[in-house]
């Protein structure tokens, strides 16, 4: 297991290596990073070209010119990275270290939306294979795969921030849009949960009902300029919570699961009134962290009061159950902050943006409403990322598990007596993780570096903005710097892909043949 | 998510009923050669069909519009102007004081519209007055130009190198794969973006020709899998004491059973190509002015999305259907080359596998 690990990381510096000295020609053959000079008629410009000329080391051939920047990449062994200086004069590691954190903030949470949607839809779909709602979502996810991602983001900027601003200047949900969007809804979630034609309706019927009322309530409550949860709704929506968690992960036949889950609801109305007060300007993300890491101790002390077997399906759905609710309060907090940002100077009611990362704000260390401030900047950059990437996760997952369900293992779970739950969440799902898992660490190290147009239709400076910078303004050391941190990221995460393979999959023997 | 228990005997009725189906599958292709039974499967894959009339209509419709070159014999194309003219500019009977704007018409008269017809100037003009439906024929001509060039280059690299590694294994499959690896480390737009920097004012062909010489990666690493169960099967191992050459087994024995691998992940891979064309020159790394394509187009004109959308939508609806319909002939490619398949069984067809497995009990 060692030596395959050492042979591979062998490898993979022999890789970084050869990518890099290809690039590195290439881009150096391909650039001028004098031809701006060039026409220029100042007087002073032959000492110019010669002053550029010596920083930029071009009295060397670019073969030679990559052995020197290796050397400063190559100092990462003695403790010392040394990426070289931008044309700014500026050094590269400086600037990709301010540039890495906004990549992975405007990546992250797209991913892992991504990630979830897709696998559930996946799931769904291959569970009911050939049905209408299966070729739906085929042509949904073939019609996303077909979308260049600069053309959605264009009108997601108009249909959901600039319309969506207008409209909420004076949110008034008229009739129409009420029973026009029930009908989208009911649509979607029976042909979701309706397996027959009876059941179909029965879910159409509840949906339709279910989101009129809520559109009615956000209406008549001013959700849209001053929402809020409250304890009530808390209380209502964590036992939502505990029946939903449960049923996916233990089955309500597992009685302590249900009554652990269930208490939860109880103590996070109880935790609501406890903490709203330390939830102020001055709170962070480290207090919050603190909050969850009590969350788990107690979910898992009142997990274990119930269960006296079996202990560890209860511990986990109790601890699922507790954050998911816990988060609930979280939610609530930022819900009361809307009014407030909607009423920041700079924000003047008009919240959605279309460009930037964050805004200046009248109170910039208030800590919920720069939060908010950041996650609504993250709203539109998410959702086309997400779109586009969601329906791989799709087809993937429908594909493997379809796959899984013909094994025999699944037959003999099935004729074994099992209840349909257990053989699909329980045998076929967790089956259908393992190439999955792979697939999303490559992704993820993909993403950083291939979320060049949504950075630059966005106006965000993470890597995409540098890298598209350096093309075009020459610059080679910047360049090789962002390929240097990109395609790291890349063979990393595929070596990881192929341990995690290995650990998840017992048949699979990392070292053996290859 | 509705819970069905399934007791021992429903699960033992769907095995029989199962053997009954497979039965009812095997008859429908006795008889028939691989190639009849692939083109059987693809026919009934609608959406497939539909979309490969439908992409073909496109291609010739494009392509005989406006520049419509065959070989030497250079013509105009059927359409009045071509993407140099410059007519003049439309303004005064168009809505909110819009310049340029649309004349198509798909509403008929007798519903109160304009008639069906496509006018003066169908898909408006741009802010200089050139016509807008000849530029965005050119710019779907350069981009589906690109994407096939990529496909082709990109398919016969992939294939060549994937079946030498596959077939060789060994020091060559080593040496292969790390290349391989080499050309996945470097993001596609990235390459794109230094070649397109250089290469991009030499013309779209040169541009694609460069991107498909990264494009294969993907499809070699898919052939060599291939290759490597192939190579030990029987019929290879026929061929070789028939004293046949190495290449004459790679190409006339393996090859063609490895065909619809291919087939399946070229014709991805051209929708791949597209978007990657269109997004290099949204960036404006790909093709270049003066030369017109469907990213180039949609670049210079999203600001003017609030007020003349249309300059937006027509180059986004060309670029969203090839891609869209390319995907569909993939996937009911992939329906008609997997043997393990399985169609969905109509309910006549469940009740007629039930009454076999009855008659066998």
């Amino acid at each position: 297991m060692l030596a395959f690990i050492a042979r591979r990381i062998g490898v993979l510096f022999l890789i970084l290596f050869g990518s890099s000295f290809i690039l590195y020609n290439l881009a150096a053959i391909a650039g001028d990073p004098i031809g701006d000079l060039r026409f220029s008629d100042d007087p002073e410009i032959q000492a110019q070209i010669r002053e550029l000329e010596e920083f930029l080391r071009l009295d060397v051939p670019p073969p030679l010119r990559y052995f020197i920047w290796l050397r400063g990449v190559l100092g990462i062994f003695t403790g010392n990275l040394d990426l070289g200086l931008t044309r700014l004069r500026l050094p590269v590691s400086g600037e990709i270290a301010t540039a890495m954190p906004i990549t992975i903030r405007l990546v992250i949470f797209a991913t892992i939306f991504a990630i979830f949607v897709g696998i559930a839809l996946g799931i769904v779909t291959a569970l009911r294979q050939y049905s209408r709602f299966d070729y739906s979502m085929t042509f949904f996810a073939f019609l996303l795969f077909s979308l260049p991602i600069f053309w959605v983001a264009v009108l997601l900027k108009q249909y959901l921030a600039i319309q969506f601003n207008t409209f909420l200047s004076d949110p008034q949900i008229t009739t129409s849009w009420k029973i026009g969007i029930g009908l989208v809804g009911s649509i979607f979630w029976a042909s979701l949960l309706g397996s027959k034609r009876g059941n179909f309706w029965k879910v159409f019927g509840i949906v339709f009902v279910a989101t009129f009322a809520f559109l009615t309530f956000v209406d008549e409550a001013n959700w849209l300029t001053d929402p809020a949860l409250g304890p009530v709704l808390i209380g209502l929506l964590a036992v939502g919570i505990a029946f939903g968690i449960t049923y996916l992960s233990t089955g309500f036949g597992n009685k302590a699961a249900l009554y652990a889950s269930l208490t939860m609801a109880p103590l996070t109305v109880i935790s609501y009134f406890l903490v709203s007060n330390s939830l102020n300007s001055s709170s962070s993300i480290p207090q919050l962290l603190r909050y969850a890491l009590i969350t788990i101790v107690v979910a898992v002390a009142v997990a274990l009061g119930f269960a006296r077997i079996d202990r560890g399906p209860v511990v986990r759905t109790t601890i699922i159950t507790a954050l998911l609710s816990g988060h609930l309060i979280i939610v609530d907090k930022f819900m009361q902050t809307w009014k407030p940002y909607m009423e920041e100077g700079s924000v003047s009611f008009r919240p959605i943006p279309t460009l930037g990362q964050a805004k200046e704000l009248l109170t910039p260390n208030e800590f919920w409403i720069s939060t908010l401030d950041i996650l609504v900047h993250l709203f539109l950059p998410t959702i086309a990322l997400t779109l586009i990437s969601f329906a791989g996760y799709i087809r993937y997952s429908r594909g493997t598990l379809l796959e899984v369900l013909n094994q025999d293992y699944i037959r003999t779970a099935r004729a074994k007596g099992l209840n349909e739950r257990t053989v699909i969440m329980r045998h076929a799902f967790r089956n259908t993780l393992i190439p999955l898992t792979t697939i999303m660490v490559v992704d993820f190290a993909g993403i950083v570096g291939g979320a060049i147009i949504t950075e630059r239709v966005f106006g965000w400076y993470g890597m995409g903005t540098l890298f598209n910078r350096a093309i075009t303004s020459q610059d080679l050391n910047l360049l090789m710097g962002v390929f240097f941190i990109t395609a790291t990221l890349a063979v990393m995460a595929n070596l990881i892909a192929d341990l995690l393979y290995s650990a998840l999959d017992p048949r699979i023997r990392v070292g053996s043949g290859k | 998510m509705k819970i069905r228990r399934k007791s021992k005997e429903q699960a033992l009725e769907e095995l029989t009923i199962e053997s009954g189906e497979n039965a009812i599958a095997n008859k429908e292709v006795e008889g028939l050669t691989q190639w009849q039974i692939i083109r059987r499967r693809f026919f009934k894959h609608k959406a497939a069909v539909a979309s490969l009339i439908f992409l073909t209509f496109i291609i010739v419709f494009v392509f005989s519009a406006v520049d419509a070159n065959f070989g030497p014999i250079k013509t105009k194309g059927w359409w009045k102007w071509s993407p140099d003219d410059l007519p003049d500019l439309r303004f005064g009977d168009c809505p909110n004081d819009t310049i340029g704007c649309p004349t198509i018409s798909i509403v008929p008269k007798f519903l109160g519209g304009a008639g069906i017809g496509l006018g003066e100037h169908p898909f408006g003009q741009d802010d200089i007055g050139r016509d807008y439906f000849s530029l965005v024929m050119k710019g779907t001509q350069r981009s589906i130009q690109v994407m096939f060039i990529i496909g082709f280059f990109a398919a016969i690299i992939g294939t060549v190198v994937g079946a030498v590694a596959g077939y060789y294994r060994g020091i060559v499959d080593n040496v292969l794969m790390r290349f391989t690896d080499f050309i996945i480390t470097i993001p596609a737009v990235i390459v794109g973006s230094v070649i397109g920097a250089k290469f991009g004012n030499l013309g779209a062909i040169i541009l694609a020709v460069y991107l498909g010489l990264f494009a294969w990666t993907g499809l070699s690493r898919l052939v060599r899998g291939e290759f490597l169960t192939l190579r030990e099967r029987e019929f290879v191992d026929a061929a070789r004491v028939a004293g046949a050459s190495t290449r004459r087994i790679i190409f006339k024995h393996i090859l063609p059973n490895a065909v619809g691998v291919i087939i399946v992940s070229v014709t991805l891979l051209l929708s791949g190509a597209i978007l990657l064309e269109t997004a290099l020159s949204y960036l404006g790394f790909g093709v270049v002015p003066p030369d017109v394509s469907l990213g180039l187009l949609i670049n210079q004109y999203q600001d003017a999305f609030t007020t003349r959308p249309f300059l937006f939508w027509y180059p986004g609806f060309f670029i969203v259907s090839i891609a869209l319909s390319i995907n569909f002939i993939g996937d009911g490619l992939r329906d008609a080359f997997d043997p393990r398949q399985k169609r969905k069984i109509t309910k006549k067809e469940k009740q007629n596998a039930r009454a076999i497995a009855r008659n066998q009990a």
